[in-house]
C-alpha cells in the first residue's frame, strides 16, 4: 500500500486552520483534534518506514512541477517527528492548563509540524525554503507564547538570528538557480556533476551552510538556542530540541552536501569542525547551567554535535575514497543518534516540565528531594539522563559506541577520544540533575508537592519505553535493515554513484 | 555590477541587523536583507527588451510543434517572478510577527534599547 505523501502535510496545515475556531465549550473537541491530528501522522510515518515514493502535485512531471521524495533518509526524519509530536502533544493536554487560548497554541504548534514534515519531504529547494519559513515562524511565536518578559526577549533574539538564517538560505537558492537553471534537487545534482562546482555555487554552498548552521545551532551560530529553547512551554521545548533544529538544520545539511553538491574534503573538514566544537563547547557551557531547561538547551548542542560528527566522518571518507563500510557505519552512528536524540531530549525536556508544573520553579538549587514526591517522574528521568549519557543498555550507548568504533577504524583516535570525554562530562552534568533535583533534602516549601499523573505521565512512559526499545533499532538485524540502513544508503550511495539521483 | 550592488545592499542590511541597538532598527536591517534577494531573483529573470512569457497562436507552429525563435530569445523566465512574490508573501508574515513582539516589548521594558533589555544571559 502506498502512502499518501501530501498527507503528511495537509493533516496538520488544515488542522491548523480549523482549531482557532473551536472556542468555548467547544475547546475540549479542539484537544481531541489535535491529538488525533499527531496520533494519525505517527501511523502515516510508521506506515512510510521502508518505503520510498514519488508524489507529483497536480500531475505536473518533475521539471515543471513540485514535487515530494520520501526515502530512507525522510521517513527517519519523518518518523522522528511522529513520535515526538505526538507526545508532546498528549503532555500538552495537561501541562497547557496554565496557559490560555489552548486552541491557539495547537493551531501554531500543528503549523511547525506541518512545515518540518513539508521540508523532510520536499523535493526541490525553493518549496523546502517555503517550508522552512512556516515552520520557523511558528516557532518564534511558541518560543514567546507565554508573553513573559523573558519569553518575548527569547523570541525576540531567535526570531532575529532565524531570519538572517532565512535570508541566506534564500540568497544560497537564488544562487542556485541562477547557476543550474533549476530548483529541482536531483536536477541540481545532475547539473553539478556535469558542470562541476563553480564560484557561484561555492558561494551558494557556503550560504547554506550558515544558514542551516545558524538553524541547527551548531557552535559558533548557538547563541539563540540556550534562550530560545527553555523559554518556550516545556512540550514546545521538547518539539523544538527533539525535532526542529534536526529537521530544519542537519537533514537539510546532510542532504544538500551528500545528493546534491556531492562530499568533498573540504566540506567534509568543515562539518567535523562544527560537531567537534559544538560537542565540545556545548557540554562545557551546559556544565555550569543551574536552571534545568537551560542546562539541557546546551546539550542539545552538545548532542548535535555528535550527529554532525558522524554524518562529517563518513562525508571525509567518502570523498578521500575510503573504505565505504566504515564511512555508511560512521553515518549510521550520526543519523542512529539523531533519532535517540530525539527520544531522550524531548523526555527530558517533558520531565523538566513535570517538575517545573509541581514546583514552580527551574532552579536546581531550590529543589531536591522530589523523589518521594515524585517518583514516576524520576524515573523517567533518570532513563533518560542514562540516556543521554551513554550509559548501556539505554539507546544513546549503542549510537555512541557506533561512532567511538567508526572514528577508530577510520583512525581518527584523537575524535574518539573527544567523543568518550564529552560523554563523560555528559554524565557528570545529569548526575548533577539528579542530585540537586530528586536526591537530597526537599526543600519546607515543597513538602506539598504532587506528582503529575495521567496524560503526562502517558506521554514520559512512552518515550522512556521507547528510549530502551529504540536500542533494538540497531541490535535486531531486521529492523535495522528496515529503518536505519536506507537512511544511510541514500546518503552513502548518493556520494559513491556518479549518477544517482535524488528522486529515486 | 548590478549583482555587486544586490549583494551591498544584502551586507548593508546585514551590518544592521547585526550591529544596532534599537529594536526597530535590527527588524528594518533584517528586512533590507530580504528586499536585496529578492531584488537579485527579479535580476535573474530581467531582459533587457524582454516581453511577457505568454505566446501568442501566430509564434507557435502547430505542425512542425515549434515555437518561433525570436520568441524564445526575447520572452523573460517567469520562474523568479512567481518565487519572489512567494517569498514577499513570507517576508511580510515574519515582519507582523516580528513588529508585535517589538511592540508587545515595549509594553514590558518601555524602550526599545537591547542593552537595557537583558534579562536573559549568554
Amino acid at each position: 500500500m502506498s502512502v499518501p505523501l501530501p498527507m503528511f502535510v495537509a493533516i496538520p496545515l488544515v488542522a491548523a486552520f480549523v482549531l482557532p475556531v473551536l472556542k468555548g465549550t467547544l475547546k475540549p473537541i479542539a484537544t481531541v483534534l489535535a491529538n488525533l491530528v499527531t496520533l494519525s501522522l505517527l501511523v502515516l510515518a510508521v506506515m512510510s518506514v521502508g518505503k520510498t515514493s514519488v508524489y507529483e502535485m497536480g500531475n505536473w512531471s518533475i521539471p515543471l512541477g513540485i514535487n515530494l521524495v520520501l526515502d530512507g533518509l525522510s521517513s527517519l526524519l519523518l518518523l522522528a517527528i511522529g513520535i515526538v509530536g505526538a507526545a508532546s502533544m498528549l503532555f500538552s493536554v495537561r501541562y497547557m492548563e496554565q496557559y490560555t487560548a489552548k486552541p491557539k497554541y495547537y493551531s501554531l504548534f500543528l503549523l511547525m509540524v506541518a512545515g518540518m514534515n513539508g521540508v523532510v519531504l520536499s523535493g526541490d529547494i525553493f518549496n523546502l525554503y517555503v517550508f522552512l519559513e512556516i515552520a520557523s515562524i511558528a516557532s518564534y511565536a511558541l518560543v514567546g507564547f507565554g508573553c513573559d518578559h523573558e519569553e518575548l526577549e527569547a523570541s525576540f533574539k531567535y526570531m532575529v538570528l532565524g531570519s538572517i538564517a532565512s535570508a541566506f538560505v534564500l540568497f544560497g537558492v537564488a544562487l542556485v538557480y541562477a547557476n543550474t537553471g533549476s530548483l529541482n534537487m536531483a536536477q541540481i545534482s545532475e547539473t553539478i556533476r556535469r558542470i562541476g562546482m563553480n564560484t557561484g555555487l561555492a558561494f551558494a554552498l557556503s550560504l547554506f551552510v550558515a544558514g542551516f548552521g545558524l538553524k541547527a545551532a551548531l557552535v559558533p551560530f548557538h547563541a539563540w538556542l540556550p534562550d530560545a529553547h527553555p523559554s518556550a512551554p516545556a512540550p514546545i521545548s521538547a518539539m523544538l530540541s527533539g525535532v526542529l533544529i534536526k529537521a530544519l538544520g542537519i537533514y537539510v545539511l546532510a542532504r544538500l552536501i551528500f545528493t546534491v553538491f556531492g562530499v568533498s574534503v573540504p566540506i567534509a573538514w568543515v562539518l567535523i569542525a562544527l560537531g567537534v566544537s559544538s560537542m565540545v563547547i556545548g557540554v562545557f557551557l551546559a556544565v555550569g547551567q543551574w536552571d534545568f531547561k537551560r542546562l539541557l538547551a546546551y546539550h542539545s548542542i552538545s548532542q548535535m554535535g555528535y550527529v554532525v560528527l558522524g554524518v562529517g566522518l563518513g562525508a571525509l571518507i567518502l570523498a578521500r575514497k575510503g573504505d565505504p563500510l566504515w564511512a555508511s557505519l560512521a553515518i549510521l552512528g550520526g543519523l542512529f543518534h539523531l533519532i535517540n536524540h530525539a527520544v531522550f531530549k524531548s523526555l527530558l525536556f517533558l520531565t523538566s516540565g513535570s517538575v517545573e508544573m509541581a514546583t514552580g520553579t527551574r532552579q536546581l538549587k531550590k529543589m531536591g528531594g522530589l523523589v518521594e514526591r515524585m517518583p514516576y517522574t524520576r524515573a523517567t528521568c533518570a532513563i533518560a539522563s542514562a540516556s543521554i549519557a551513554g550509559v548501556p543498555p539505554f539507546n544513546g550507548f549503542w549510537s555512541k559506541l557506533i561512532l567511538v568504533i567508526a572514528a577508530v577504524q577510520a583512525g581518527f583516535y584523537l575524535l574518539a577520544a573527544v567523543t568518550v570525554v564529552v560523554s563523560l562530562v555528559t554524565l557528570l552534568s545529569f548526575l548533577k540533575v539528579q542530585r540537586y533535583v530528586f536526591l537530597g533534602e526537599l526543600p519546607e516549601n515543597l513538602e506539598h508537592t504532587q506528582e503529575n499523573g495521567g496524560f503526562m505521565l502517558a506521554a514520559m512512559a512512552f518515550l522512556a519505553v521507547l528510549c530502551l526499545a529504540m536500542s533494538l533499532l540497531v541490535l535486531h538485524p531486521a529492523l535495522r535493515e528496515v529503518v536505519l540502513q536506507p537512511a544511510v544508503d541514500v546518503l552513502v550511495r548518493a556520494a559513491t554513484a556518479p549518477t544517482a539521483v535524488v528522486s529515486q | 555590477m548590478a549583482y555587486a550592488l544586490c549583494f551591498l545592499l544584502f551586507m548593508i542590511g546585514l551590518y544592521c541587523a547585526v550591529v544596532k541597538k534599537n529594536m526597530v532598527k535590527i527588524v528594518l536591517g533584517i528586512v533590507i536583507m530580504e528586499y536585496a534577494v529578492n531584488l537579485f531573483l527579479i535580476m535573474l529573470g530581467y531582459l533587457t527588451g524582454g516581453v511577457a512569457p505568454i505566446i501568442e497562436r501566430s509564434q507557435y507552429d502547430a505542425k512542425t510543434q515549434t515555437i518561433a525563435a525570436e520568441f524564445l530569445s526575447a520572452s523573460v523566465d517567469p520562474l523568479p517572478q512567481a518565487m519572489v512574490l512567494t517569498s514577499i508573501v513570507i517576508s511580510l508574515g515574519s515582519l507582523a510577527l516580528m513588529i508585535s513582539i517589538c511592540i508587545r516589548t515595549y509594553a514590558k521594558y518601555g524602550t526599545f534599547d537591547i542593552t537595557e533589555i537583558r534579562r536573559l544571559r549568554g
